[in-house]
């Protein structure tokens, strides 16, 4: 058999059957489902009378509505708190692998809980009504985000009919300066590629920078597969994946375990392996990144400026690039670091995980929020990140600080439940999009580093970490 | 799923690149749990002068003259025409729920996300791809002409204009299977079960931990 990329083995190790045209049906190991996109799917099985096909596919948890803080008053929101009691008694009908409702100590966002259960493992295919699926790819898992009809196609049938993408490879050689992250790596790779650069491919992240990332630094990576176009991103296995599986509450055991180490070890790339686009970036030359517009490709290194439309060539962009300066509020030529910020979110599926919060609270310890700094919440993406992060006192860190320690959820990245910005509010965030009013209609959202948010909350201004020693 | 055949139909142009699924459809909008009624809430930050919210009366709401869904020319369009990269972002259904629920039936795009690409045919919503000069020219003559209107014939897989211009599109023969028939994927794919089942147990045998 010929050289096969990472994402040909696991393509093809799903395929129940082709059709002529090339349409598949993929087989789905894992499916995670949470309250948002998955009411109307289990309303469909219903009123079709049909069976979920394997209940131990799924794992399940509350995240998007939840609030993330007074858990003792519950959820006030009735619209919320209906979605998210629809969820319970949906899993209590149908039946799931594991299940953690609101205010469950195993409760976080679904992108966080999954890894972080060993639900999500090397080698399966893995999809939830979420974009941000792609996170799983970390793990040399085939993951997608579905709609809600193909939500109700995986519980009903166990398959996804899609067709195989393209195969891109990003490359990213050389080693990360100081103070420059994962996400760093992500929205510079966005700002390169464009936010449609990866539509109708599966992006492998490689290279001796990926190789250097922790799982949770590959996380944020392939989470950001999507900002960029891509369904799926993908890192191929090695020691650091299987360590970080290994001892997982629903990971292998026993001899189970080493029978599936000596599978996961093929989940690479072969050599000389066919990509139909490569990309290469200079790792050591990446500074770390901020977004000034409302697209994730609007990006800045932060000893950039805001960038002039005058000098874009392409008139659909330079109408683009005009709104986005209108609705954010800046104007061409200035210095990032001299842009002031009301708000910071440090949280979400991106950049929630116990690494984040270190990163954060590194530069958080001994200093305190600037007074020109309305608020800064600190929402880790679950209840044993939360936990693991007390142990280790960086709430403690962070309160003294002045910032906000909250309960787990996807809280201010999309603010759907009450943490959101406020029209004209301008907000230093850890999340992964900046689209007009997504942190709160009319709220303005620059996308940065843990590490970058926590220094804008201590300076009171995009400031550049790397000089905060 | 509603079936799709041709479409003789009026044109909104959307003049605006990387429509995200946020702006089809803001978030507090998917605290529902149906699948209809999103419509009076498509674009809703772009349409509306007010902070919209469920259960808000929307007909009383102050709309944005500027928006063009507003523009009097454009009522009773079934038809978007659009930028590229339309519907990145969010993996939101309620995207092409809001787009048909309002009444469209058809997007044509330089580009779509993927993900949205695929959930607008679940629901009888045709995404399609026409060369961005094309698109181009479809913006021109749409904004130059009041009452513009372009059929979209899936079986002979052609746009044409009023002058008789026919631009092909692509779209696989699964997909045009599934709209023209208004086919239940489900259904479909169900008629596979004891292939899924194979795949299956096979997969148990040499994978037991996939399914502890």
């Amino acid at each position: 058999m010929s050289a096969q990329t990472l994402y040909d083995k696991l393509w093809a190790s799903h395929v129940v059957r082709e059709e002529a045209d090339g349409t598949c049906l993929l087989y789905i190991d894992r499916h995670l489902v949470h309250e948002v996109t998955s009411p109307q799917a289990f309303e469909g099985l219903k009123l079709a009378n049909r069976p979920l096909w394997r209940k131990d596919s799924v794992v399940s948890t509350a995240d998007h509505n939840t609030p993330t803080d007074h858990w003792d008053q519950g959820i006030q929101d009735p619209i919320s708190r209906l979605q998210v009691e629809t969820l319970d008694a949906n899993i209590a009908e149908f039946g799931a692998r594991a299940y953690f409702p609101f205010k469950d100590p195993g409760q976080g966002i679904v992108h966080v809980m999954g890894p972080e259960q060993g639900a999500t493992l090397p080698g399966m295919t893995v999809v939830c009504g979420d974009s941000h699926t792609s996170t799983h790819g970390a793990f040399g898992a085939l993951a997608h985000g579905i709609g809600t009809s193909e939500v109700e196609h995986v519980m009903a049938t166990q398959c996804l009919v899609a067709k195989k993408s393209k195969n891109m490879r990003v490359a990213v050689t050389g080693k990360l300066g100081d103070g420059v992250t994962a996400k760093d790596v992500a929205l510079a790779v966005i700002g390169v590629i464009g936010t449609a650069g990866g539509t109708g491919y599966a992006i492998e992240f490689a290279g001796e920078a990926i190789a250097g990332l922790s799982v949770e630094g590959r996380m944020t990576l392939c989470n950001m597969a999507i900002e960029a176009g891509a369904r799926s991103g993908l890192v191929a296995v090695d020691d650091k994946t299987i360590a970080y599986v290994q001892d997982r509450p629903l990971s292998p055991k026993g001899e189970a375990w080493d029978k599936a180490v000596a599978y996961w070890r093929t989940l690479v790339s072969d050599e000389g392996a066919h990509f139909d686009h490569e990309v290469v970036l200079d790792g050591a030359a990446i500074v770390p990144q901020l977004t000034w517009g409302t697209s994730p490709e609007m990006v800045v290194g932060i000893d950039g400026k805001v960038p002039d439309p005058a000098k874009e060539a392409d008139p659909v962009k330079r109408a683009g690039m005009l709104r986005a300066l209108e609705y954010m509020g800046l104007t061409a030529g200035t210095p990032m670091q001299e842009i002031g910020v009301d708000v910071v979110f440090i949280g979400s599926c991106t950049n929630s995980r116990i690494e984040d919060l270190r990163e954060a609270a590194a530069v958080a310890r001994g200093r305190k929020k600037a007074a020109t700094v309305k608020r800064v919440l600190v929402v880790p993406g679950s209840g044993l990140v939360k936990r693991q992060a007390e142990a280790e006192g960086l709430d403690k860190v962070f309160t003294e600080a002045g910032f906000e320690w909250r309960e787990p959820g996807c809280s201010m990245c999309l603010a759907m439940n009450a943490d959101r910005l406020a029209s004209g509010e301008r907000c230093a965030s850890t999340s992964n999009r900046n689209f007009e009013g997504r942190q709160g209609q009319g709220g303005r959202t620059h996308l940065v580093s843990p590490a970058m948010a926590a220094a804008a909350a201590v300076t009171g201004r995009f400031a550049d970490v790397r000089t905060l020693a | 799923m509603k079936a799709f055949t041709t479409l003789d139909a009026l044109v909104c142009p959307l003049d605006r690149a990387n429509v995200d699924t946020d702006a089809i459809i803001p978030k507090q909008f998917l605290k529902s749990i149906k699948r209809s009624g999103f419509g009076p809430n498509l674009f809703d930050e772009w349409r509306y002068l007010d902070h919209g919210e469920p259960g808000m009366d929307n007909a009383a709401r102050p709309q944005n003259p500027d928006f063009v869904l507003n523009f009097p020319r454009y009522r009773g369009a079934e038809i978007l025409l659009a930028r590229e990269n339309f519907g990145c972002g969010s993996s939101r259904e309620h995207a092409p729920w809001a787009l048909d629920d309002y009444g469209f039936r058809a997007v044509i795009a330089p580009s779509f996300a993927d993900i949205f690409f695929s959930n607008s045919y679940k629901n009888g919503l045709l995404p399609i791809v026409l060369p961005a000069e094309v698109v181009d020219r479809l913006f021109a003559e749409c904004e130059a002409k009041e009452g513009y209107r372009l059929t979209v014939d899936l079986p002979a897989q052609q746009v044409v204009t009023p002058d008789g211009t026919a631009f092909g599109f692509e779209i696989t023969e699964h997909r045009k299977r599934c709209l023209l028939g208004g086919l239940d994927e489900i259904g479909l794919t169900l008629l596979h079960a004891a292939d899924i089942r194979a795949f299956e147990e096979k997969r148990r045998a040499d994978q037991p931990w996939l399914f502890a």
